[in-house]
């Protein structure tokens, strides 16, 4: 078994491009539930919105920073959509209306009606929208290791995006930092124990959640983006999994606070990975296949959802105090 | 507390009907193209590919039952069309993969258009559909693809269609749309909506119990759905039962599943007054433990629990298969079994009685927790049956055949009201129509998403559903 590999490949995955992609569409997860108490079950369908809205842009010849704009436009107009129906809602018919919506965006995205415009099932290809964030690094071309760890300067999953992905994560944090701490967030914190409460001392609840929804859903976008610039957009791989995924995370690092999903997020990936790299090199294929032990790895991740909310629902970070899960 | 539905007051009216016009309008936006075919089995993701294609005769008519090899580097798997043509293979591996189509299997009459191109290679991505197409009819007929054509018929866009094909995609979509709709067609749509609703009630009557009885909804129940399939697919395939048998003991390890897990699991949490969002939650995590759970052990490719070709009947201007006509029967049978039970027997009052309040029955000497448990047991039963049904209807069962309908399953019970056992079967024939219907109008691959919009609108304008009541709070 080749241990220093196994180490370098585990380590890698602390500052991944993923790891900040999932601990962004995290955070705006946390604006929604851990602030807010809204059950959203749909970050994904923001996330792939994002992604959509910045390489369809992209492609069409818009620069970065329109695209980028287009794709928090595509976000805010889908949080009020979504917002409209289900912000009357309470509890779970929230989370299944969030549910449904994501892979209505799926789906449609998915459909062969649009393939010009989304390529359908397949997708679109990296390649084709990575150009403009590429161009705007002011790094030079080529590889650079750092110790054990080496990857291209810009290319693809490349230094540039970790450094702008986890610089976003760093920003989001911050911006989490100071709502909570604003006279908005003591509003949304008093919505997430009591809404009617909130609603006697003549705050406009509704137009609160709406505000989390859409600020929330726009750090999914930019989430999105950072998740398929190292990647293609494909619209399968960012379903109902990902959001559960982004659901554990926000749940194992800690809801309501603003290091927890950043936490969640290293700890899901990493462990995820050491555990499926130790597999495989120490697993026969004869007792497991590989395609077996990737299933095991989300079995595990199943596994933990369910110990933690049960045991733990307040998560590495939290506390138990500031979130009771079923406060209605 | 029972959780309903409200509408906070500050908001109704205006913006609603907006939301709806925008919603409406942003879906009809998506809408415009050539329908096409659905992929049924399979739903590529991070660790799936799926290959597909839709297999129809010359004159049009779907071609069932034939067996397709598909080889390559994530190992061999089988799939075969179902009642409407369709054939999906789920491949875990990416890659190229050779789609060899038996043609001893093909309906009497037919020969492939191209018979050079059996068999196909095609280039999977894990992720995405792959089409892999073969038509069928003399090389001759190839130029002829008329006007009244069916537009299901057009290739699949996903796939590389031969140069030759193009000829059949050349209807515009308006004319082809008028020129496609018949009254046959309209027919043979419309009763396979009610089969694939009534088949759908098994499964959602159950969820719509559970919900009434204990306040959860439960993600996990798409997943009994898969095991009363998979236990049937292992009773016919590695036991060699008979199907009937074999329909038995899935439904017995259906109930045995429904037992455990509200034995170990969910009276445990209700008992450490664990709230309904956190079980909810828990349920989340169940649904992703089992999903991979089956996939584990049985792959991601197409299960078929039975292999034979299904015998096609006609009525009048509906073809339907012997199978389906039994599931249909067998289903209406078992829900009128389920209104019996609860209308008129004791339990079964007792039932509803736990379902409109559970303090009240448990004041006036209802044992709720008896209650509750016998709904998980009645439930899971009622889920594995509708997961062998199913599971023929389709002509397949995979992994996620559950998940897949789950989403479908809440539709018809949100549509029906929560809780209302009555409600989830009117609820479902509704989905299931629609789901087949609006291949009419819309392409098929969309067609579950017209389902979830209706949910959706549904919540909007009257969020008790059909047959619910408006309910106060506070």
């Amino acid at each position: 078994m080749d241990w220093s590999r196994i180490l370098v490949n585990v380590a890698g995955e602390i500052f991944a491009p993923t790891t900040a992609a999932y601990a962004l569409a995290a955070i705006g997860l946390n604006v929604h539930f851990g602030l807010t108490g809204l059950l959203n079950f749909g970050q994904a369908g923001f996330m792939l919105l994002g992604a959509y809205g910045f390489a369809i842009s992209t492609i069409a010849g818009w620069p970065l920073w329109a695209a980028v704009l287009v794709a928090i436009a595509c976000a805010a107009v889908f949080g009020l959509l979504l917002g409209i129906p289900t912000l009357k809602l309470r509890g779970d018919y929230l989370a299944i209306v969030t549910i449904a919506a994501a892979e209505i965006v799926r789906l449609v995205g998915r459909s062969t009606a649009l393939t010009d415009l989304t390529g359908a099932s397949s997708g679109l290809r990296g390649n084709s929208y990575k150009d403009t964030f590429q161009d705007a690094s002011p790094l030079p071309d080529g590889t650079f290791a750092l110790g054990p760890f080496e990857y291209a300067m810009n290319a693809s999953n490349s230094w540039w995006i970790r450094i702008v992905g986890w610089a976003v994560v760093a920003l989001a944090c911050l911006l989490v930092w100071l709502l909570i701490r604003s006279p908005w967030g003591r509003v949304l914190k008093g919505i997430r124990e009591d809404e009617d409460a909130v609603r006697s001392l003549g705050k406009n609840v509704y137009s609160y959640k709406m505000q989390a929804l859409v600020l929330g859903g726009v750090i999914g976008a930019v989430a999105g983006i950072i998740y398929v610039l190292p990647r293609a957009v494909q619209p399968d791989s960012m379903g109902r999994p990902m959001t559960f995924f982004i659901w554990t995370i926000l749940l194992l690092g800690g809801a309501a606070t603003v290091f927890g999903p950043v936490l969640g997020s290293i700890i899901f990936w990493v462990s995820l990975m050491l555990i499926k790299s130790v597999m495989r090199a120490g697993v026969p294929e004869s007792i497991m296949r590989t395609e077996q032990i990737e299933q095991f790895g989300w079995i595990i991740v199943g596994v933990t959802l369910m110990l933690l909310v049960i045991f733990r629902p307040q998560g590495i970070l939290g506390d138990k105090k500031e979130l009771a899960i079923d406060v209605r | 507390m029972r959780r309903v539905a409200t509408r906070d007051r500050s908001t109704a009216g205006a913006p609603a009907a907006l939301g709806v016009l925008l919603l409406a309008v942003l879906f009809l936006l998506a809408v415009p193209g050539t329908a096409r075919a659905a992929v049924a089995g399979c739903v590529a993701d991070a660790a799936t590919g799926c290959i597909n294609g839709t297999i129809r005769t010359a004159d049009q008519q779907p071609a069932v039952g034939v067996v397709l090899d598909v080889e390559g580097p994530g190992g061999t798997t089988q799939a075969t069309t179902d009642a409407e043509g369709r054939w999906t293979a789920a491949v875990t591996e990416a890659g190229e993969y050779t789609v060899t189509l038996d043609e001893a299997t093909l309906p009497a009459g037919e020969s492939l258009r191209n018979p050079d191109q059996n068999p196909r290679t095609v280039t999977v991505a894990l992720g995405s559909s792959t089409g892999a197409l073969f038509p069928l009819g003399a090389a001759a007929a190839a130029g002829g693809g008329g006007s009244d054509e069916d537009p299901d018929a057009a290739p699949d866009p996903e796939s590389t269609a031969p140069a030759e094909d193009a000829g059949e995609v050349g209807a515009p979509v308006g004319a082809s749309e008028s020129g496609s709709f018949s009254w046959g067609r309209l027919a043979q749509q419309a009763t396979s909506g009610l089969v694939f609703g009534v088949l759908l009630a098994l499964a959602a009557v159950g969820l719509s119990l559970i919900y009434g009885t204990t306040g959860l909804s439960n993600f996990a129940h798409g997943e009994q759905v898969t095991l009363g399939a998979i236990v049937a697919y292992l009773a016919v395939q590695s036991f060699g039962l008979p199907l009937l048998v074999a329909g038995v003991v899935a439904v017995l390890v259906g109930a045995a599943s429904g037992w455990l897990q509200d034995a170990g699991i969910w009276h445990q949490l209700r008992k450490r007054r664990v709230g309904t969002t956190q079980q909810m939650i828990v349920t989340i995590g169940l649904s992703m433990a089992l999903q991979y759970t089956y996939q584990f052990f049985f792959g991601g490719g197409a299960l078929r629990i039975v292999t034979t070709t299904p015998t096609m009947l006609t009525l009048g201007p509906v073809r339907i298969s012997a199978t389906s006509l039994w599931s249909l029967l067998i289903a209406v049978v078992v829900l009128a079994g389920v209104a019996y039970f609860l209308l008129g027997t004791r339990i079964g009052r007792a039932t509803r009685a736990v379902s409109d309040n559970p303090a009240l029955a448990a004041a006036s000497g209802i044992t709720v927790e008896r209650v509750v448990r016998l709904v998980w047991v009645l439930g899971a039963a009622l889920a594995a049956l509708g997961g062998v049904l199913m599971g023929l209807y389709l002509n397949a069962t995979s992994w996620n055949m559950g998940g897949a309908l789950l989403l479908l399953m809440f539709a018809a019970v949100t549509l029906g009201g929560l809780g209302q056992a009555f409600g989830a079967l009117a609820g479902s024939i509704v989905i299931g129509l629609v789901v087949e219907m609006s291949n009419l109008v819309i392409p098929s691959d969309m067609r579950y998403a017209g389902a979830l919009l209706i949910l959706i609108l549904v919540l909007l304008l009257r969020p008790q559903g059909i047959l619910g009541r408006a309910e106060r709070i506070g």
